[in-house]
């Protein structure tokens, strides 16, 4: 048997007890067949037998059991918190994967095959030989609209949607515009709508037609969703009011990139501010192919 | 012509108690039926077996559709039902708090209809919201305030322009000036019996207020330990009542 023999090479390698990417072999087989049938049925939340893992709820729970279910020894992981590759959610579960998988990590986006990401997507362009796990908080785009999980799954299951249009009406009748920025709801393939997790609106237009697999996992609301290749995935909008992807108004302090999502750092108590980067392989990468913006200096000078 | 609403031995019991038993009676298009009788003799289960909320033990209620003519709601499928309940029918709660969303603005609660059955031009749906409060006497710049900010009487209203924005045929209402104190009534119950000649509403209207019965509706029926004693034209039952329990209810309102 192949994965009995994978296991057993991983196990001679590692003096760990772990088993290949710390579930077991059968934890593993049920949550593949909840991402299977989520992919057969593109944005409909798919209920699993989410395990206990080393890590609080909130920290990637779903990410993690989906990337385990994923990961092969072969493989080569990218993690992402908020598009950086250093903080801490991102360290620890590299880490993790480091200690129970043996797999290799990266932190360049084109060289890794299974990127699990907190709220953001990569700037750089996905392949189809990449998996995008996303970690998901809240799975259920109805929740702080309808109170009852009954009453949300049967509006699913009817395609009875005019609730989360009633949210957007209430953006625009109090800020003027659509003011939800992230985790902005989007209808997949014409059919289910979904919470595409707290990415920034920006990113939305990069779940459509993207040729990865992008798989979302719920780990403390036991769901599972994904969207298959080159998917259809409209954000929801008024006919007058159409859907932007926004950012701020400003070019990368540091690489002086025009396209790339920013984070605001405020830098002094005198109001004083930077944007940068959210995503930190991007920037790095344009840094070192020689581009500098207004405050950066270039590679290799302190 | 066929009757838009045939209610054909409509019985639900509780167990061994009886909520309602063997309801059966017609309602025209443009007619109001009005439905009295104490607390508990029915009145409310009776017309959540009639709304579709609650599935009677046994009997019919036919209504007749715009597209497919007559059809027995309680035989269609769920889709079919609630698709009806956003479009054709409306349910006017006798609290507000359950028949609106506390949280959404007044905009967005009369809205929510429209865009339930496809309207997506921010622009249309607002201007047909204020519309709608105009007409139920709602002031134009309460549009953005939530229903908490309302006094019980506009939420009344509220709940009304909620209901009747997508031009329902049939409503149903149950205690609609429930609560309410006489002035407010009054102006609710003179605006509603507008609304309904304006748009030509047929509507089942449940209550204990005699009052509202001989204002608003057309026929009425007298219930009483889950059935129907008395039925007949409103001033024919309240002018000369037959059955001993209607005479008591007359002789019980308190003359001014």
């Amino acid at each position: 048997m192949l994965e009995r023999d994978v296991f057993m090479k991983f196990e001679s390698e590692n003096v760990t007890a772990y088993n290949f990417a710390y579930l077991d072999e059968q934890t593993k087989r049920m949550i593949r067949r909840a991402i299977l049938k989520a992919l057969a049925i593109p944005g409909y939340q798919v209920p699993f037998a989410s395990r206990e893992m080393p890590m609080p709820y909130g920290w990637g729970t779903g990410g993690v059991q989906v990337s385990a279910a994923c990961l092969m020894p072969e493989d080569t992981l990218k993690v992402i918190d908020q598009g950086a590759d250093d903080t801490t959610n991102a360290v620890s579960i590299r880490k993790f994967f480091e200690k129970t998988a043996g797999v290799a990590t990266t932190e360049e986006t084109a060289r890794a095959s299974v990127i699990q990401t907190r709220h953001r997507i990569p700037e750089t362009p996905l392949t189809d030989e990449q998996i995008l796990v996303y970690q998901v908080p809240i799975p259920e785009p109805l929740r702080f609209l309808e109170p009852s999980e009954v009453e949300t799954r049967k509006m699913h299951a009817l395609e009875e949607y005019g609730l989360m249009h009633v949210k957007l009406y209430e953006d625009i009748s109090r800020h003027g515009a659509i003011a939800t920025a992230y985790a902005y709801p989007v209808k997949v393939a014409g059919r289910y709508v979904m919470d595409p997790s707290p990415i920034p609106k920006f990113d939305n237009p990069k779940l459509g037609d993207c040729p990865a697999i992008q798989i979302f996992g719920a780990g403390r609301e036991q769901r599972i969703y994904a969207l298959p290749p080159w998917t259809q995935v409209v954000s929801l909008d008024f006919e007058d009011h159409p859907f932007e992807a926004s950012k701020a108004e400003a070019d990368c302090a540091l690489c002086g990139a025009g396209d790339s999502y920013l984070d605001e750092v405020i830098v002094d108590d005198e109001g004083g501010r930077m944007f940068v980067c959210s995503d930190t392989d991007y920037c790095r990468a344009r840094r070192a192919a020689g581009h500098v913006g207004a405050q950066g200096a270039p590679e290799g000078v302190a | 012509m066929n009757a838009l609403l045939q209610v054909r031995k409509v019985t639900k019991s509780y167990g061994d108690r009886v909520g309602c038993a063997d309801v059966s009676f017609d309602l025209w298009p443009g007619e109001v039926m009005g439905v009295v009788g104490e607390s508990g003799s029915g009145k409310s289960t009776l017309l959540a077996c009639l709304s579709g909320q609650m599935a009677p033990d046994r009997g019919a209620v036919i209504y007749d559709t715009r597209d497919r003519g007559p059809m027995d709601v309680l035989a269609m499928s769920e889709p079919e039902r609630r698709m009806l309940m956003r479009t054709d029918w409306a349910l006017v709660h006798q609290t507000p708090r359950d028949g609106l969303r506390m949280g959404v603005s007044a905009g967005g609660n009369v809205g929510e209809r429209l865009m339930a059955v496809g309207a997506r031009h921010y622009g249309d749906i607002r201007a047909r919201a204020v519309d709608w409060l105009g007409r139920v006497e709602i002031a134009a710049d309460r549009v953005d305030d939530p229903p908490s900010a309302f006094s019980g009487g506009m939420q009344q209203r509220l709940q009304i322009a909620r209901n009747l924005v997508t031009g329902p045929r049939l409503v149903f209402m149950d205690e609609p000036t429930g609560g309410l104190d006489v002035s407010v009534q009054a102006r609710l119950l003179d605006l509603l019996r507008g609304l309904v000649r304006e748009m030509g509403l047929s509507a089942v209207i449940v209550t204990h207020d005699l009052a509202v019965v001989r204002l608003l509706a057309d026929r009425l029926m007298v219930m009483k330990d889950g059935r129907v004693v008395e039925a007949g034209l409103t001033d024919q039952v309240l002018d000369d009542p037959q059955h001993g329990y209607t005479q008591l209810l007359v002789s019980s309102v308190l003359q001014v």
